[in-house]
């Protein structure tokens, strides 16, 4: 699209492209049949191993799970 | 040197690692392997770092392209792709239809090059009289001038795993929501459930 057209009602929102797709997937995700709906679900689980470090050692890790929305 | 020794292990999967390691292991002085690829980028390695190999570019591994045919071709090969899976790879059909922010385009065999934005909506594949449908949520579409078509999407599924029940639940409610929504970001978001899931239903019934 040129520069000089008008820009998308999302990025006028403050949206980026990334989250705006996201959200899209996100929505058709939530749309599918099982089993399929939970497999694709899961896919997109992200998980963490967090662990702070004090005193130049690492203490017990934590995990952290994010699942889009 | 490295990456010879994982190239070697690459190509022969059943030789364990230290064996390979131990009877392969080239010599510093031995001419690395560079038949294909970029020749000016590893001279120009060579002039720098005489002692260590050059890395492989992409394009050591990517096949390339075949250039832009003088007569038409009479197929369209298409690359279809999502973040996990390879849908279409390399698929020789007649012509895909995709579902670009300014309307449906059909892509036939020779189209001009062109880069467009894709808005959820139905992504059709058309190969002789077989016609395989999609629902794309958003990407893009990359159209080669020598008949290649590339069509990256965020999330793609066949037609018959969408539950329409869903679709209508969600149409509604996003309805609803963005009625009530009050902030900018919130009414953007409820406008993006209501244009997907306006899609996914015209899709289904449509």
């Amino acid at each position: 699209m040129a520069s000089t057209a008008a820009v998308p009602f999302w990025r006028s929102a403050g949206m980026t492209y990334i989250t705006y797709s996201n959200i899209c997937a996100n929505l058709v995700r939530n749309c599918l049949k099982e089993p399929y709906k939970s497999e694709a679900i899961n896919r997109e689980k992200v998980h963490f191993s967090v662990s702070k470090w004090t005193d130049g050692k690492p203490e017990k890790p934590t995990i952290r799970s994010d699942t889009p929305e | 040197m490295l990456r010879q020794l994982t190239s070697r292990i690459l190509t022969k999967p059943t030789t364990p690692f230290f064996s390979a390691a131990a009877t392969r292991r080239p010599f510093s002085t031995e001419v690395a392997d560079t038949s294909t690829g970029d020749e000016t980028f590893v001279e120009q390695w060579k002039k720098v770092i005489p002692n260590i190999d050059p890395p492989k570019t992409p394009s050591q591994y990517m096949k390339t392209r075949p250039p832009t045919p003088n007569v038409l071709p009479t197929k369209l090969t298409v690359n279809f792709v999502l973040p996990y899976a390879s849908e279409l790879s390399q698929k020789e059909v007649d012509m895909v239809i995709v579902p670009a922010t300014t309307g449906q385009m059909g892509i036939l065999p020779g189209h001009v090059p062109t880069i467009a934005e894709l808005k959820p909506g139905l992504l059709s594949v058309h190969e002789g009289n077989d016609v395989k449908k999609y629902f794309i949520s958003s990407g893009f579409a990359f159209i080669h001038p020598n008949s290649y078509a590339d069509i990256l999407a965020v999330e793609a599924v066949p037609l018959d795993r969408l539950d329409q029940a869903q679709v209508q639940k969600g149409l509604s409610e996003f309805t609803q929501k963005l009625s009530s929504a009050s902030t900018d970001a919130e009414k953007a978001e409820a406008q993006i459930g209501v244009d997907v899931h306006s899609a996914l239903n015209f899709a289904l019934t449509g």
